[in-house]
């Protein structure tokens, strides 16, 4: 069957300024300007944001579940990256 | 939105291409997650019956959301009134992002949209019985907001905690939204019930209609029930039978409040059990209308049919329109 889908765009909202861009979904749009149009009508209906990002899903370079460990796990032990490693006396424990 | 646990055996089908084999690690793992309550994602590992379930279950429930709009977009052009006309269409414009959010998850899965579309247009592809009944007056529209929407609150909210992330997340913003649908529906009917006699009388009648439908949404008993692995995958936490219950003992005080009673003579409180008991449901007539025998089947697939076959041209002309101007992109360049 010839293919005649609409390609897929990845939809991120900013609801409002001083937050960022926050994944919501994804829509069929034959265009950019269609995407950000479609976008604007199934995810803001209720004013949930201020400025929408669309991006063709194709262009999403994404790491392979199966790498988790070890893209993930050297950070594990190394829990002196946290200030709560380092135990202060009680009078400076603010810092 | 309208979930129905449908729990029908499906025949069948060509499977996507599944992205890893059959592996026993891979499998506890994942047993791993589902019992500590954690999330599947999109690209994570999931046995291929996991990833056939859910592509059955989200795209049933997106079709009954898309089908969903025919019945009351029927009643636009005839609301009474310029607000509730104005409601009407934002209800039905949410039915149709509904359907959207769900037809988004369920690709996530590896099956394409228009597969969905294919399966639904060829009667493949099951959607909510409730939309095979007629709305033959206003205050259908609002039984259909008070009840139906009701009905498919319960079902939703436990979904909303499904084990797979992209539809529990399409979940959570469906039911953020679900509420207006049924408190809307319910705003109508209590304007009908202070209006005159024959108003009230016409949202009796519409009770009398759509209550047995309403209660037939939650699926076959569980005793009847052919789906068990969607409990233990964390798919479905709520059994139909539980949900039922919890719907009609929330329905009888939102009765009494309007005014109507309820079609069901053995329907009382029962001390013992804390819950309403309620007469028995007409099975025969609900596996009619899933099977294609309601009052609205044909009508119903034909007009999606129509919308699809008739919006084709501006389908593959926007296409065709991006393809030209992405080739005079390139050549200036």
């Amino acid at each position: 069957m010839e293919r005649k889908e609409w390609p897929l765009w990845e939809v991120f909202v900013r609801s409002r300024n001083g937050l960022d861009h926050k994944h919501c979904g994804s829509v069929h749009a034959p265009d950019a300007k269609l995407a950000l149009q479609v976008a604007r009508d199934v995810y803001t209906r209720r004013q949930e944001g201020v400025s929408i990002w669309v991006v063709p899903a194709e262009a999403i370079v994404a790491s392979d579940p199966d790498a988790k460990p070890e893209l993930f796990d050297p950070a594990e032990d190394k829990i002196y990256r946290h200030p709560t490693f380092y135990k202060l006396p009680d009078e400076v424990n603010h810092m | 939105m309208y979930t129905q646990a449908l729990d029908i055996p499906q025949p069948k089908r060509d499977e996507p291409a599944g992205r890893a084999p059959e592996n026993a690690a891979y499998q506890a793992e994942f047993d791993a997650k589902i019992d500590a309550g954690g999330y599947i994602e999109a690209k994570d590992w999931m046995p291929e019956a996991y990833r056939r379930t859910l592509i059955r279950q989200i795209s049933q429930h997106a079709h009954s959301e898309i089908v969903g709009m025919l019945p009351e977009g029927n009643w636009i052009t005839r609301a009474p009134t310029l607000k509730r006309k104005a409601i009407l269409l934002a209800k039905v414009q949410d039915e149709g992002g509904h359907g959207l959010y769900l037809y988004a998850a369920a690709e996530t899965l590896g099956v394409s949209r228009d597969e969905l579309v294919e399966a639904l247009h060829s009667g493949r592809a099951k959607y909510s019985s409730i939309f095979n009944y007629p709305t033959l007056t206003w205050a259908d529209i609002g039984v259909i907001g008070w009840l139906v929407d009701g009905a498919a609150i319960m079902n939703q909210i436990p979904l909303c905690k499904c084990s797979y992330g992209p539809y529990a997340r399409a979940m959570v913003r469906i039911c953020k939204e679900e509420s207006f649908h049924q408190r809307q529906g319910y705003d109508l009917l209590l304007t009908m019930m202070r209006g005159t006699a024959e108003q009230r009388e016409m949202v009796q009648d519409a009770v009398n209609r759509w209550w047995w439908p309403s209660i037939m949404m939650f699926g076959p008993h569980d005793k009847d029930s052919v789906h068990t692995e969607s409990a233990r995958w964390g798919i479905k936490r709520i059994s139909n039978d539980d949900l039922r219950q919890k719907f009609v003992d929330a329905t009888v005080k939102q009765a009494e409040v309007l005014g109507v009673t309820l079609p069901d003579p053995e329907l009382k409180w029962n001390e013992a059990r804390g819950h309403h008991d309620f007469g028995a449901i007409d099975w025969d007539e609900f596996w009619a209308v899933v099977g294609g025998h309601g009052q609205c089947n044909v009508d119903r697939l034909a007009a999606r049919v129509e919308a699809w076959e008739d919006g084709a041209w501006v389908r593959e002309a926007a296409l065709e329109h991006e393809r030209k101007r992405a080739a005079r992109e390139r050549r200036a360049a």
